[in-house]
């Protein structure tokens, strides 16, 4: 029976609620995870459990963001405290199941320390909690609850009010309005308009979306049905990019359950609101994430950006009114419409409300996903969170933004991670990449790493970013090498500066900003090479 | 493969997009998963099959990272050049997967053993540096492992020589 | 309509209207590299940016529409300085061959580089080492000078929709190739040149042939004679600096007079003899019933061979008779050849054509040589034609006019309109309506087949019968027209056309790709302008009144569509391996 109303989807959560059980093994098993070797010991254990006879279920579930820890290994046991192990090795198995199941004893100095910290579950409120390949996991989490409150009580009109009510803006980057982006294209007329999902990732160094949709496609499924709700969109598209495959298998499995179940497909949950969703792939180009060449990717073209207007919302995928959001960005709306717009409005500061998730990697002793309210200061994510550098090193900087962002030095940690405070810095938000670096790391290599990355992922459309990109990185190489002269330095803003204001997308126009914002806080870097 | 079969095979391929708008990169991912490589043949009977230009197809293949025009070898070595690995010593890795087998990134060994890429992010940027090699992923890898890991893939004569 | 101010003067412009346009009207020139009146802006150069008060990005003007109230300012010191910064970039990655290159004083980029002063490239040079293609004989592939506009590829798989040019790869290492990395001559290409003339910089430029018509010229064994085609009389002047359009037929005639050709001949009277032939072969088809309906013209050889690529079933359909350069040059070396007793051997004939494809069209099949020598020698375009003129030392400016060789160079009207699209319906019909009513028309014009909108569909009646006609220019507007015509023919259903005119190039030959460069749509009107003008101002105005053409077919050829006709003046054509666009 497919679900048609609130109480039938309650009922049902109920039901799998109640038939769950309370002693289980939950077994991370994202990609990292799996990288790490969670595979073998989630095999490991089932078989151990089956050899011992002892009937306990185990689970899988996604990636709970603590990647310095994995594998990941939860053991819940009646009348004990759930607990997680850390860096769980096939070895490790026999002496939780000796220990910790039959003996029911926690081994303390295995278990992940349990820290206070600011860290908040909004976007990642399932991700290493439900079996991310089961519907049923989803709903028993309150799942698919908000798009029946959408569909049977809301007009597409509240719910693009109720939105903007909460004050979400776009995780991809940017920081647009989503209330606002929906409305918009909400009052594209066309016979036909789309909804995409940019889960495209291409910030190197960054892992938010792929945490999200290996752990919880179900959430972004929703926020995604809601977005085609609101806009009057009849068909939307997930632009995963390729190099995520097992993000791509739990997404293709999360639309078949959901077709199954109703909440895709012709009459979403019995009402005469029919949506369905295709995956595309992208193969292979950080422009793509653009949302112009987005849409020429999924058109099967050469991914070019185009100039706006016209946007999007207004000329979009096959020249239709089309409406692209990040991952993030759909995860959170469907925790909107699940607990209400004052909820998510009161997380956070004012204008950048509800919670941000940050990929913090690079030289920090706990590198992994983590999520925060917007206006965290980053000595707390960095410090608290990450325990600082690791190995009895000094942070120097985080760089936020990816390619696009730049560096924040030590002493500017203090700022809180808002949408406007990190411009200030000369840094963006970005999609949530955080790469903390120490005192080893030269800020010109740095600079010439991001900068390299972005000449090799130019689509070469435009000739300032084509030429110019390739002209900043050359005058780096020349001053890594120690055959810079000062001269370079004023070379390097005066391309940087044609680049910003010649370039055609956000990739070229952004694409200095990393040698800008080096050369704001490191010149001596750069001059101490060039001296040399 | 003779021309029949060709076309048996990419028919096969081609049906389950027939009549979608924008289908031609899904198709050649699927080529390229059966084949490792778009090769030329291929593409002039996709065109046909699709009715896209052929203009249009190589426009595609070779802005895409991803697709290949030449047979890689038999394993891919993928090291990961994305910040957070670079960061952590992805750079040592791949001069010492040129020291052991003596390629760089693009290149493929003479015995077509192995091809290896430098690509930018995995996603497993907590785990860093990470190589992958085939769809198995290396995590946390140090140069010392290096030899290792190529050598359980090396078919028996070639791992004996190196040994 | 949208009010906003550019520098502060108020303009008032239809919604839509680019800032670069809106630009125009007050005066305002915003300096463009990669866009081009004809298409679509690919916004890839970045030179065209400017200032939006209120805002601290720089959009581009060429693709910017201006909206209500905007305050857009063109000039500052940032905005100019910015410029400049890019075309530094952009020749970084350009050679300094301007001395040596196809496009030395005529390139956009080039003219820029002289505006802004550009005196050195203050960055290290990366040069790309890419081979030219020179495969096909006709256009000409140089991709280290391309500058990746991308207009070749815009015209060439949009506005023709050949699709035998593609970018290749991307960011610094984009280049231009003909599809799939192959040669051009293995590629779809037509060899219309449409890319060569739209292209701003040397990039893509014709196959030159000039050296070998001066090497001709020079051998004292040869007979050397030239023919001039319809629409070079009304563009060779833009060479010279006067107005696009004004007719200089006379003197081209003494141009090529003093370059040593022995006889001056003009295509128009080949024009006509097509008429002659074209219009029998539509009665025939039309009035008795003999051969395939609707009736298609074939003197483009782009499109010819556009046809034998892509529409191969479409060839039942094609009119046989020749294009009219080539029955000039299989006449020059016969009827010219016996009534002068000269060797035809020794005729060296030369055409001066506004095409690309001619270069082509003259060996492209055994038909071509129906004299017993390939008829035409060498094709050179209205751009040749005027390096030529220059290197003569004839300064063409004050040069007196003189009459053509009136063997094969009388003409009559309808001759001369066939340069502009449209215009070889129109002379066609002319005869066509005359043979079947046997009366003079009362109306020569032909309004609704004129014009530069893309396919022309009207009706006429003759003697009453109702002819419907199409006329196409621009390649892929011809797709139109040739679906209808086969879903009509698959379905059964009563045929859309009778009578179908193609030109390859926007405008028709006004527009070719031969011609001198710039070309837009307000220059292709004038350029026809000044055909239809001289067409009024004849007193011969069909090509049946033409007396030259008379006396031909009394002495020489017998009777139109006749054997020697037949021999001389028609062709066949032939399916080629079908390319996938
Ligand atoms: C070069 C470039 C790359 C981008 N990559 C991504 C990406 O990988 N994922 C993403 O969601 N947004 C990316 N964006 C931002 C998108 O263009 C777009 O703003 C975003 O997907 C909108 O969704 P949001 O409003 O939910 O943030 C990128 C932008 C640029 C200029
Ligand atoms: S800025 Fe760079 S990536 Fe963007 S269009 Fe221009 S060349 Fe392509
Ligand atoms: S995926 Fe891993 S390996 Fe790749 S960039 Fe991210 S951190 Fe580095
Ligand atoms: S293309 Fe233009 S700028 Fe370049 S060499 Fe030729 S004339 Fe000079
Ligand atoms: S312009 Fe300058 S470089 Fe060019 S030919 Fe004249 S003197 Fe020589
Ligand atoms: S000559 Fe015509 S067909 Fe050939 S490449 Fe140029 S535009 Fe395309
Ligand atoms: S060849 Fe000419 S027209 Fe084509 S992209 Fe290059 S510069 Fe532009
Ligand atoms: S088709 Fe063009 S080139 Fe040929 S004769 Fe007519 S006008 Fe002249
Ligand atoms: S339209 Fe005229 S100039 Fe253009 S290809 Fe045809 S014959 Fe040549
Ligand atoms: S391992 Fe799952 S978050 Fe890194
Ligand atoms: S696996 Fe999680 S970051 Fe690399
Ligand atoms: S002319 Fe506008 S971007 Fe080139």
């Amino acid at each position: 029976m497919k679900p048609t109303s609130i109480q039938d989807l309650a009922t049902m959560q109920d039901e799998i609620v109640k038939s769950g059980k309370n002693t289980w093994i939950k077994v991370g098993l994202s990609t990292c995870g799996i990288a790490a070797g969670a595979q073998e010991t989630y095999f490991e254990l089932r078989q151990q459990l089956r050899k011992a006879q002892i009937q306990v279920e185990v689970k899988r579930c996604g990636c709970a963001g603590k990647c310095a820890f994995e594998p990941l290994v939860e053991v819940a046991m009646e009348g004990m405290p759930t607990v997680t192990y850390k860096n769980v090795s096939k070895d490790m198995v026999s002496a939780i199941i000796e220990k910790h199941i039959t003996g029911k004893q926690v081994i303390k100095e295995w278990a992940v320390p349990q820290v206070k910290d600011k860290q908040l579950r909004v976007v990642l409120r399932n991700c290493g909690v439900i079996d991310p390949d089961n519907i049923r996991d989803y709903i028993a989490a309150g799942g698919y609850q908000a798009l029946a409150k959408v569909l049977l009580e809301s007009s597409p009109e509240q719910v693009i009010a109720d939105l903007k009510k909460s004050g979400l803006r776009g995780r991809g980057g940017a920081g647009f309005p989503t209330g606002l982006k929906w409305d918009i294209t909400s009052k594209s007329q066309a016979d036909e308009k789309y909804i995409v999902c940019n889960a495209d990732e291409g910030d190197p160094g960054a892992y938010m979306d792929r945490g999200v949709l290996e752990g919880d496609p179900h959430a972004v499924l929703e926020g995604l049905v809601i977005g085609g709700y609101a806009t009057g969109a009849t068909k939307g598209f997930f632009y995963i990019r390729a190099e995520y495959p097992l993000a791509i298998e739990r997404a293709e499995k999360a639309i078949k359950q959901a077709r199954a179940q109703g909440f895709l497909g012709q009459n979403i949950l019995g009402t005469d609101f029919s949506f369905d969703l295709e995956i595309r792939l992208g193969a292979g180009a950080f422009v793509c994430g653009e949302e112009t060449a987005l849409i020429a990717s999924i058109e099967g073209k050469r991914g070019y950006p185009h100039p706006r207007p016209p946007y999007p919302s207004v000329k979009g995928v096959f020249d239709k009114p089309t409406c692209i959001n990040n991952v993030e960005t759909l995860a959170n709306v469907s925790a909107i419409f699940a607990k209400g717009p004052e909820w998510f409005a009161s997380i956070g500061l004012e204008k950048s409300t509800g919670t941000k998730v940050f990929a913090v990697t690079g030289k920090v002793a706990n590198s992994g996903l983590v999520e925060v309210p917007m206006g965290t200061t980053i000595r707390e994510i960095v410090y608290d969170i990450g325990g600082g550098a690791g190995g009895g090193k000094k942070v120097k900087a985080i760089q936020t933004g990816g390619p696009s962002g730049g560096v924040i030095p030590e002493e500017y940690f203090d700022t809180p991670v808002t949408y406007e405070e990190l411009q200030k810095l000369g840094s963006i938000m970005g999609s949530g990449g955080m790469i903390v670096m120490d005192e080893d790391d030269s800020m010109v290599d740095i600079a010439k790493f991001y900068l390299g990355f972005c000449v090799d992922e130019s689509c070469g459309k435009c000739a300032p970013c084509r030429i110019g990109g390739t002209q900043m990185l050359h005058l780096l190489e020349k001053i890594a090498d120690g055959k810079g002269e000062l001269a370079d330095l004023g070379s390097l803003r005066k391309i940087s500066r044609a680049m910003q204001k010649a370039s055609l997308c956000g990739l070229g126009q952004t694409a200095s900003n990393p040698v800008l914002s080096t050369l704001r806080y490191f010149e001596n870097e750069y001059k101490d090479l060039i001296k040399a | 493969m003779d021309q029949e079969q060709l076309r048996k095979e990419v028919d096969e391929i081609v049906k389950p997009w027939e009549g979608k708008e924008g289908n031609l990169i899904m198709v050649l991912h699927q080529i390229q998963n059966r084949y490792s490589y778009v090769p030329r043949d291929i593409s002039f009977e996709v065109a046909k099959r699709l009715n896209v230009p052929l203009a249009r197809i190589y426009e595609v293949i070779t802005f895409y990272n991803y697709f290949k025009l030449e047979a890689p070898g038999k394993n891919i070595v993928s090291v990961c050049l994305g910040t957070a690995c670079y960061l952590k010593g992805a750079p040592k890795l791949i001069d010492e997967i040129e020291k052991q087998i003596g390629v760089k990134p693009g290149e493929t060994t003479p015995d077509g053993q192995f091809h290896v890429q430098a690509v930018r992010c995995l996603g497993c940027c907590g785990l860093a540096p990470v190589i992958t090699v085939g769809q198995k992923v290396y995590s946390a890898v140090k140069p010392e492992q290096v030899a290792g890991i190529l050598a359980e893939y090396s078919e028996p004569a070639t791992a004996a020589a190196a040994s | 309509m949208v009010k906003a101010w550019i520098n502060d003067i108020p303009v008032e412009v239809e919604p839509n209207t680019t800032i670069l346009d809106a630009a125009k009207l007050v005066q305002v020139k915003i300096p463009t590299l990669c866009k081009h009146p004809d298409l679509k802006a690919s916004a890839g150069c970045g030179i065209c940016i400017v200032r939006v008060q209120g805002s601290n990005k720089m959009p581009r003007a060429c693709c910017t529409p201006l909206e209500e109230g905007m305050h857009v300012i063109t000039h500052d010191a940032e905005i100019v300085s910015v410029r400049k910064t890019v075309l530094e970039l952009i020749m970084s990655n350009h050679p300094d061959e301007c001395a040596t290159c196809g496009r030395n004083t005529q390139c956009e980029l080039q003219s820029l580089l002289a505006d802004f002063g550009i005196r050195e490239v203050p960055f290290d040079k990366f040069i790309p080492d890419l081979p030219k293609d020179a495969s096909n004989g006709t256009i000409v592939l140089e991709p280290r000078k391309c500058i990746k506009c991308g207009r070749c590829i815009e015209v060439c798989q949009q506005m023709q929709n050949v699709w035998a040019l593609s970018f290749l790869e991307r960011g610094f290492k984009t280049r231009i190739s003909p599809a799939g990395d192959i040669t051009l001559s293995d590629s779809p290409c037509v060899r219309c040149g449409q890319c060569s003339a739209h292209c701003p910089t040397g990039a893509i430029f014709e196959f030159d042939d000039s050296p070998k018509a001066w090497e001709a010229l020079g051998d004292p064994d040869l007979h050397c004679v030239v023919q001039i085609a319809p629409a070079v009389r009304v563009t060779i002047g833009e060479h010279f600096g006067f107005e696009p359009g004004v007719n200089l037929t006379p003197q081209i005639y003494a141009a090529l007079r003093r370059m040593g050709f022995k006889a001056i001949f003009d295509t128009n009277f080949g024009a006509d003899l097509t008429i002659i032939e074209e219009a029998s072969e539509f009665v025939e088809r039309f009035a008795h019933g003999k051969g395939t309906l609707p009736l298609i013209t074939s003197c483009c050889p782009a499109w010819v061979d556009f046809m034998e690529k892509f529409h191969g079933d479409m060839i039942d359909h094609f009119s046989t008779a020749k294009s009219p350069h080539e029955m000039v040059g299989a006449l020059a070396k016969t009827y010219y050849a016996e009534k002068n007793n000269i060797d035809p051997s020794k005729v060296f004939v030369v055409s001066i054509m506004p095409c690309t494809a001619k270069k082509y069209e003259i060996h492209r099949n055994p038909d071509m040589s129906s004299s017993g020598f390939q008829d035409v020698d060498i094709s050179l375009t209205t751009r040749e034609l005027a390096r030529m003129i220059r290197q003569s030392g004839v300064d063409f400016n004050s040069l007196e006019g003189e009459e053509c060789d009136h063997l094969l160079g009388d003409y009559t009207g309808a001759g001369t309109i066939f340069g502009a699209t449209g215009g070889v319906m129109e002379a066609a019909l002319r005869t066509a309506a005359h043979y079947v009513t046997g009366e003079k028309l009362a109306k020569l014009e032909f309004e609704n087949v004129r014009g530069i909108q893309g396919v022309k569909e009207t009706k006429i009646n003759v003697a009453g019968h109702e002819v419907r006609i199409a006329v196409a220019h621009g390649l892929a507007n011809v797709e139109y027209v040739i679906d209808k015509v086969r879903k009509a023919k698959e379905n059964g259903e009563e045929l859309p056309y009778h009578f179908i005119e193609v030109m390859a190039c926007p405008g028709g030959c006004v527009g070719g790709g031969g011609q001198p460069y710039g070309v837009t749509d307000e220059l292709r009107i004038k350029r026809a302008k000044g055909l239809y003008s001289e067409d009024e101002g004849l007193t011969l105005r069909c090509s049946h009144e033409n007396p030259s053409v008379i006396k031909l077919y009394d002495e020489y050829l017998g009777k139109p569509l006749g054997e020697k006709s037949h021999h001389l003046l028609h062709t066949k054509y032939k399916r080629l391996p079908v390319y996938q666009r």
